[in-house]
């Protein structure tokens, strides 16, 4: 089972602290200064990161939702 | 006693580093503990907020807790009254849809990119004022020179204030901010300050440059009016001067005073960006956020608060919470840095955060690199702290190196 991420761009207030903390997955857009996915399922290597960038998230824009298999 | 200086409010006493223990004592009785600030501070119920969770669980909730004291979104949806000129433009005193509308149009001029466009011009500033510590010879006061030397003129940078203007600005700033003095010296200070303000929103408007307020007015011309235009220039001077020189001034002392965590990052800068994230969370300088005003009855840390009442957020206590991290009165720059809540939580989450970030490591660093040998020059037990200001910080800081 895998993690998918999804943010929700009207919430999100461009603190860039998801970029900072993960930029690998996480970018922040030039034009609105809100959060890009660069990857929404991102691998097994940093779900604990993904996490970390979640609960850092002023407003909760990030969430992490489980993926089976046969979602996919 | 006309001359007695009031009262420091009981949450921003400290302890040194720490939160005072009087502030300890109320922590520890719960989360949320209804409070006095200071005397005659009116019988309205107040709320200090010192729980990690229930701090983050206010800050995060812009519909039950209002940061405006002149929205209509009061207890009843009453209008209260009108914002007044001096107060358009303060972000943190709006709510949405307000705060929204203003917040989207900046936002993109913050972002990590762009403020990554002033590294230089940081650079140069932080190096001009070592240069200046270096002329002063030893000792030398680290906080004049270099803590609150610094925050000023980047702030002119990011603005866009032209070279020239800069030790005016700064000057009518202070005078303006300054809380200490006379109201008709302030309120004079003040118009020189907001005229000028005036005069450089009028010539981006008819000239826009590559600067802040030049890309704003370009981009969004119409959208913002004068007035908020030149409010939102204060707010930056209002969140960017007393915070940083905190940070600086307050963070160099703990390095002096806990060497091994100084060898560190001195001997290895990469490993700032996590020490200045536990630097933020252990020292905390700013006291609180803006007051929230509860829009409706509920039950918070097992409190009932009403419509109406008043709640203030301890930063400090909120950083120093078991709940947020272990051994949180231990500074251990090489942690993994926890969610901190120093630059605030939900949408008023500080919008210059990652400008904040990048001056204080290139402060730091470029402090570190230039001093290898720093010390204080005065027992640890006299350095006099900043209690008055907005953010917590230190007086003087003499140093020899």
């Amino acid at each position: 089972m895998s993690m998918e991420i999804r943010v929700d761009r009207e919430r999100c207030a461009g603190s860039s602290l998801c970029m900072s903390y993960l930029p690998a997955v996480f970018d922040q857009s030039d034009d609105d200064g809100k959060v890009l996915l660069r990857t929404p399922v991102p691998g097994a290597d940093v779900a604990e990161a993904v996490k970390g960038a979640a609960a850092r998230c002023p407003t909760g824009a990030i969430t992490l939702h489980a993926r089976d298999a046969q979602d996919a | 006693m006309p001359n007695e200086p009031a009262p420091v409010p009981v949450h921003t006493r400290r302890t040194r580093f720490d939160p005072a223990d009087e502030l300890r004592r109320l922590s520890a009785g719960g989360p949320v503990t209804r409070v006095s600030l200071a005397p005659g501070a009116g019988d309205r119920p107040l709320w200090l907020v010192t729980g990690y969770h229930e701090v983050r669980q206010v800050l995060g909730d812009q519909v039950r807790f209002s940061t405006s004291r002149f929205g209509a979104r009061t207890p009843g949806g009453t209008s209260k009254t009108q914002r007044p000129d001096d107060g358009i433009g303060l972000l943190m005193d709006y709510d949405p849809p307000e705060h929204t509308r203003l917040r989207k149009m900046l936002t993109p001029e913050f972002t990590v990119r762009r403020m990554r466009r002033l590294r230089p011009r940081i650079e140069a500033i932080v190096t001009e004022c070592l240069d200046a510590v270096e002329r002063a010879g030893q000792p030398a006061d680290l906080v004049g020179l270099f803590a609150a030397a610094v925050p000023g003129p980047v702030l002119c940078e990011l603005i866009g204030v032209p070279r020239d203007d800069r030790d005016d600005f700064l000057r009518r700033c202070h005078a303006h901010l300054e809380t200490g003095k006379e109201r008709g010296e302030r309120a004079a200070a003040g118009t020189a300050f907001t005229r000028y303000l005036a005069a450089l929103v009028a010539r981006q408007r008819k000239d826009p440059d590559e600067g802040f307020l030049g890309m704003l007015v370009r981009d969004h011309g119409e959208e913002f009016t004068d007035k908020e235009l030149r409010g939102i220039c204060v707010l930056l001077m209002l969140a960017g001067l007393d915070n940083i020189s905190g940070m600086l001034g307050l963070g160099t002392l703990a390095l002096l005073e806990n060497p091994g965590q100084l060898a560190v990052v001195r001997d290895d800068p990469a490993a700032l960006d996590r020490g200045i994230e536990e630097l933020l969370r252990y020292l905390s300088v700013p006291h609180a956020p803006t007051p929230r005003t509860a829009v409706e009855d509920m039950t918070l840390g097992g409190k009932r608060i009403r419509a109406g009442d008043t709640l203030v957020c301890s930063i400090p206590l909120a950083n120093r919470d078991p709940a947020l991290i272990d051994e949180p009165d231990r500074l251990d720059l090489t942690r993994e840095p926890g969610p901190h809540v120093a630059f605030g939580h939900g949408i008023h989450h500080c919008l210059g955060a990652a400008l904040a970030r990048m001056e204080l490591r290139i402060g730091y660093a470029e402090l570190l690199r230039r001093f290898p040998g720093l010390r204080l020059a005065i027992p640890a037990e006299d350095v006099e702290f900043r209690v008055r200001s907005t953010a917590y910080g230190v007086e003087r800081l003499p140093v020899t190196w």
